[in-house]
């Protein structure tokens, strides 16, 4: 456990005093930093929070953007909804997967990016839409694989 | 067409999503003169006139909902759902986004209306930008007044948080989301209890729309009778829908009720490419029937959609055009709720698992003809049996593109191949 982490836990709890709301904020804040969340990271959350590990697991393992695996520096989610797919995402998947040498759902051997699909990422104006690390980019044409690749991103 | 915005001012004014700029365009006046002039009860009789209808997709009368909170002392929440996830929908991301100082002071004038003393944004995890939007916007607000004890010198005061989801459809349902909010799974509840008397913490709960929320500031500066001047007796006001899939200008559009289906995918949205016909409009998001080219004059109100067979919704209308595969387009949607069934209920669970398995199956030329009734009889285990609305949801396409496209998916299985050469990749690994 880091030392900061029960600052947050403390300050979560102010700003959601009741029920376990101070829970998904400082899950959030922790992942932003670690990139995911390990076993021994919900252990200590649980701790923080005076929960059960196994609650704090249940949580974390319903919502797809809490990683419980290590993810690279950029997590590339590509919308594969209906209007992205119209609009070719399934393609833009392939070449990724291509450029990347992963399929869906795994992360380069260099720690460099991680490959996910998305449901409806609620911009289908920009189709196919992708983000990185939770940034829209988009339109991103099949084409332009390799520029959303090196697309400049904050963490 | 409309020229001028009211709930997409930020097409208008640039900036608007800083508070000054906002303040210069008449920003918070709406607050000032409600605080002024209003009653919390006239309020919600104004809200009632108005005829305003949840815009988040089930089109229920706001002010009647406001109406249900029990007079029992106890402290009430206004929670505004932007947990914004059904397929083809996107307005509530760019009202987050590009104007979050409108939906502050909507929720301010929500929450005198209704009493409440706390106030809760459910932000879509994916949103990150609408997320950072809307914290810094609260903060503004807190920093001139409008948040806080004592807003602008009343007796009236109103906390307001901004709270993460975490990538879950099902949070948009507002039972999920309150145990979502409340730090749990989230499953949805069983109701009644409603919100309105047992909702966020056990306490009386208000959940609405970003949208509907975002009406209140114009309804208060322009009235009732405004808002009653567009659309019909039974769907008044504005309402944005977002259009996507095969038209030219993909975006939001903020309409009157009632406005034709053809002049939206037509004017607003700039027609079909050259060369292409409509075969189907999903109207309200991704859980509504078809509505086929024939219907095109259908007028986008709540009634009329109903009379013709679907559903207004959320809006989100995804137009295809005679190039799009029915099948491959049934299949995309169906495995949205795949993805999104929280797994609660088996016939949901394995419904929507059973139904994406055999819809691409047939899409990809591997299809039997028995597979047709199979779909159908896989959705009536999944219709009504399901203790929340998305397995319902996952029918809505399907059902109707069987009903209309029976032809289409029969070609599928006759000549071992999509017709169209349509590639979808593969979800489940044939």
């Amino acid at each position: 456990m880091k030392p900061e982490w029960q600052v947050w836990a403390k300050e979560a709890k102010e700003e959601f005093p009741r029920a376990n709301s101070a829970l998904m904020p400082l899950l959030h804040r922790i992942q932003l930093e670690e990139g995911w969340l390990s076993d021994a990271t919900i252990a200590d959350v649980a701790q923080l929070m005076g929960l059960p590990v196994q609650y704090v697991e249940s949580v974390v393992s319903f919502y797809s953007l809490f990683h419980q695996e290590p993810v690279g520096k950029k997590v590339v989610h590509v919308c594969v909804g209906l209007s992205c797919a119209l609009a070719g995402s399934d393609e833009l998947m392939h070449q990724l997967e291509q450029q990347l040498g992963v399929k869906e759902g795994q992360t380069t051997a260099d720690g460099a990016y991680t490959l996910l699909e998305a449901e409806c990422l609620a911009a289908c104006d920009k189709a196919p839409v992708a983000q990185v690390n939770l940034r829209y980019v988009g339109p991103v044409a099949p084409e332009d694989a390799a520029r959303l690749l090196s697309e400049e991103v904050s963490s | 067409m409309n020229t001028k915005h009211y709930l997409l001012r930020n097409r208008d004014v640039s900036h608007i999503d800083q508070i000054d700029v906002y303040e210069a365009n008449e920003g918070y006046a709406a607050l000032r003169q409600a605080l002024k002039d209003y009653q919390p009860d006239e309020l919600v009789a104004m809200v009632k006139k108005s005829g305003l209808r949840g815009r988040g997709g089930a089109g229920f009368p706001t002010g009647m909902k406001w109406g249900f909170l029990p007079n029992d002392g106890r402290s009430r929440y206004l929670v505004v759902n932007s947990d914004e996830a059904e397929p083809g929908t996107f307005k509530d991301r760019e009202l987050i986004e590009e104007n979050p100082h409108q939906l502050v002071e909507g929720i301010i004038i929500s929450s005198y209306a209704t009493r409440a003393s706390e106030a809760y944004i459910y932000c879509r995890g994916e949103f990150r930008r609408g997320a950072e939007q809307l914290r810094r916007a609260v903060q503004e607000a807190y920093d001139h007044g409008y948040l806080g004890k004592n807003i602008l010198g009343t007796e009236f005061s109103l906390d307001l948080k901004v709270y993460r989801g975490a990538g879950a459809y099902i949070c948009g349902e507002e039972s999920a989301l309150l145990e979502s909010l409340e730090g749990k799974r989230g499953n949805p509840r069983l109701k009644p209890p409603f919100p309105a008397v047992a909702g966020l913490y056990g306490g009386p709960t208000v959940v609405n729309n970003v949208e509907t929320i975002c009406n209140l500031p114009p309804l208060v500066t322009y009235g009732p009778e405004w808002y009653t001047s567009m659309g019909t007796e039974k769907s008044p006001g504005l309402k944005i829908m977002s259009v996507s899939g095969r038209v030219r200008r993909p975006g939001n559009y903020e309409i009157p009720l009632a406005t034709p289906l053809r002049t939206l995918i037509e004017e607003y949205a700039g027609g079909l490419l050259p060369g292409r016909t409509v075969k189907a409009v999903i109207p309200g998001g991704s859980s509504v029937p078809l509505l086929m080219p024939d219907q095109l004059d259908t007028p986008l109100d709540y009634e009329s959609v109903m009379k013709a067979g679907s559903m207004l919704g959320s809006g989100g209308c995804i137009v295809l055009d005679d190039q799009v595969c029915i099948v491959g387009a049934t299949a995309r949607l169906v495995k949205f709720y795949r993805e999104e069934s929280c797994g609660k209920c088996t016939p949901c669970r394995e419904g929507t698992y059973w139904m994406t398995d055999v819809l691409e199956r047939i899409e990809h030329g591997m299809g039997q003809n028995s597979d047709l009734d199979l779909l159908s009889d896989v959705a009536d285990n999944i219709a009504g049996k399901c203790f929340c609305p998305l397995g319902d949801a996952s029918l809505g396409v399907l059902v109707s593109a069987l009903k209309h496209f029976r032809h289409e998916f029969e070609a599928h299985v006759a000549g071992h191949e999509c017709p169209m050469g349509a590639r979808l990749y593969d979800t489940v690994n044939h």
